[in-house]
């Protein structure tokens, strides 16, 4: 039998979390993120909240919930070019705003969970991004180096998982979830079907249950689409 | 001045000319997206999105979308047959590590000597530079679309970027609503003009140092 790591909730999932705290939560978007305990975080009494995310939400949705309660001290991203509350906070200063390129964040998320403290990488040498950083040439080429990162809390988004925590995603919804998952000291996982041990195929598994500690079955999952973009028959 | 030579999906088409059988390509947001609507029939190519997607297609038809199948630019669309979908860290590893043959995003600005600034306009604009750095710091082949001057009428070819830079030395290719120019030896080479478009506005519309040879085609666009 496996460890069962099964909680009853998003209230149950999130117990532990406290102003200060540094999150992870997977999603590209609106795409694969972990809508329930967003919520539920929205309705904690927690702020100041440093939070590691590729895009920071819509302004009423996603992360951008927790904008708008101006909940967020800090944000860790690459794109934000979605959420009007988010650049306002951001030039008026009242939100400190670390941009990094896309493939660096999930690398330093990858490597956190992979024990891998820093590594070097071509991308950002020559911009802001490469301030203060070590640039060492490789191969003739110049690379920054880039730390890993890792979080309080990293939470999680999938489509199905079982209560050994082991996790599969579906098509693109897929993004950082993975590689934030291995690099919280505490990883939640809301997954739209959670299933007995034993069900999933062990071949299918993109996130091994080792990488999580909690996982609940969400509920309500709106899924809102930004760019609804369609072709006629 | 504002010369409307090319449109956007004039642009679009010229830069298909630019793709070969066999590549993996990866279009940013805007104007390159539209370069998949006109990859020659005769050739195979795949376009991968950087948040974990290789194969993918058009958009889907009204009623199929899929909230879980987007494109970077947050686009619902779908998968061709042989796609495959995987982790952004993995979608990198294949960006870094430069298995994808040809990269098209939008500038800003563009320098002679292949600096490009895409992400950020200080104290007014600040969108974040999604993977245009990894992009542009990796890939062997990059090709700028763009308009050749801004909504002011500023060129956009320049000997220096003014803006917050995405990369330094990196662009080879851009081709513009005016012509198609190669960056080479720190300076813009023009190669083809858009049709109906002169030598002369070309000259007016660019900045940064222009090498004109004797004879400027003029593009083949259907």
């Amino acid at each position: 039998m496996a460890i069962n790591k099964v909680v009853a909730n998003a209230q149950e999932a999130t117990k532990g979390i406290e102003s200060g705290m540094t999150l992870m939560l997977g999603g590209f978007g609106l795409c694969g993120i972990p809508e329930n305990c967003i919520s539920e975080m929205v309705k904690m009494n927690v702020n100041d909240l440093t939070c590691i995310s590729n895009n920071a939400g819509v302004d009423d949705f996603g992360l951008g919930l927790l904008l708008q309660k101006k909940q967020i001290k800090k944000m860790i991203s690459s794109y934000v070019g979605e959420n009007d509350e988010f650049e306002r906070q951001m030039l008026s200063g009242e939100l400190e705003v670390d941009l990094i390129p896309q493939g660096s964040l999930a690398e330093r998320c990858r490597a956190g969970g992979a024990g891998i403290p820093a590594f070097f990488t071509p991308a950002g040498y020559g911009t802001e991004v490469a301030e203060g950083k070590e640039v060492r040439d490789f191969n003739g080429k110049p690379h920054i180096l880039e730390h890993a990162l890792t979080a309080d809390f990293a939470i999680v988004k999938a489509w199905k998982g079982d209560t050994a925590g082991n996790l599969i995603f579906k098509a693109a919804a897929r993004n950082f979830n993975p590689m934030m998952a291995m690099a919280g000291k505490i990883t939640i996982a809301e997954v739209e079907e959670l299933v007995p041990e034993g069900t999933l195929d062990p071949n299918t598994i993109h996130t091994p249950g080792i990488f999580v500690q909690r996982i609940f079955q969400g509920v309500d999952y709106k899924k809102r689409i930004e760019q609804r973009t369609v072709r006629q028959k | 001045m504002i010369i409307m030579a090319l449109d956007k999906v004039g642009i679009a088409k010229r830069i298909s000319q630019e793709l070969r059988d066999g590549w993996y390509v990866n279009l940013g947001i805007g104007i390159p997206t539209l370069v998949a609507n006109f990859v020659p029939e005769d050739i195979t190519v795949e376009f991968q999105s950087e948040n974990g997607i290789l194969g993918m297609g058009p958009f889907p038809f009204d009623g199929e979308e899929d909230a879980d199948l987007i494109n970077a630019g947050k686009q619902t669309v779908t998968l061709q047959p042989g796609a495959s979908i995987f982790d952004s860290a993995t979608s990198f590893a294949m960006i870094r590590g430069q298995h994808v043959q040809l990269t098209v995003l939008g500038a800003m600005e563009v320098s002679q000597n292949g600096d490009i600034a895409n992400w950020k306009i200080p104290g007014r604009m600040v969108k974040g530079m999604g993977g245009a750095m990894d992009l542009v710091a990796s890939a062997e082949n990059i090709i700028v679309a763009m308009m050749h001057t801004n909504k002011k009428g500023e060129s956009k070819l320049l000997a220096d970027c003014s803006l917050p830079l995405t990369g330094v030395a990196c662009v080879t290719r851009i081709i513009t609503n005016l012509a198609a120019l190669e960056i080479k030896d720190g300076a813009f080479h023009l190669l083809e003009r858009a049709p109906g478009v002169s030598v002369e506005e070309i000259k007016a519309a660019t900045a940064g140092k222009l090498i004109v040879p004797d004879n400027v085609p003029e593009m083949k666009i259907k």
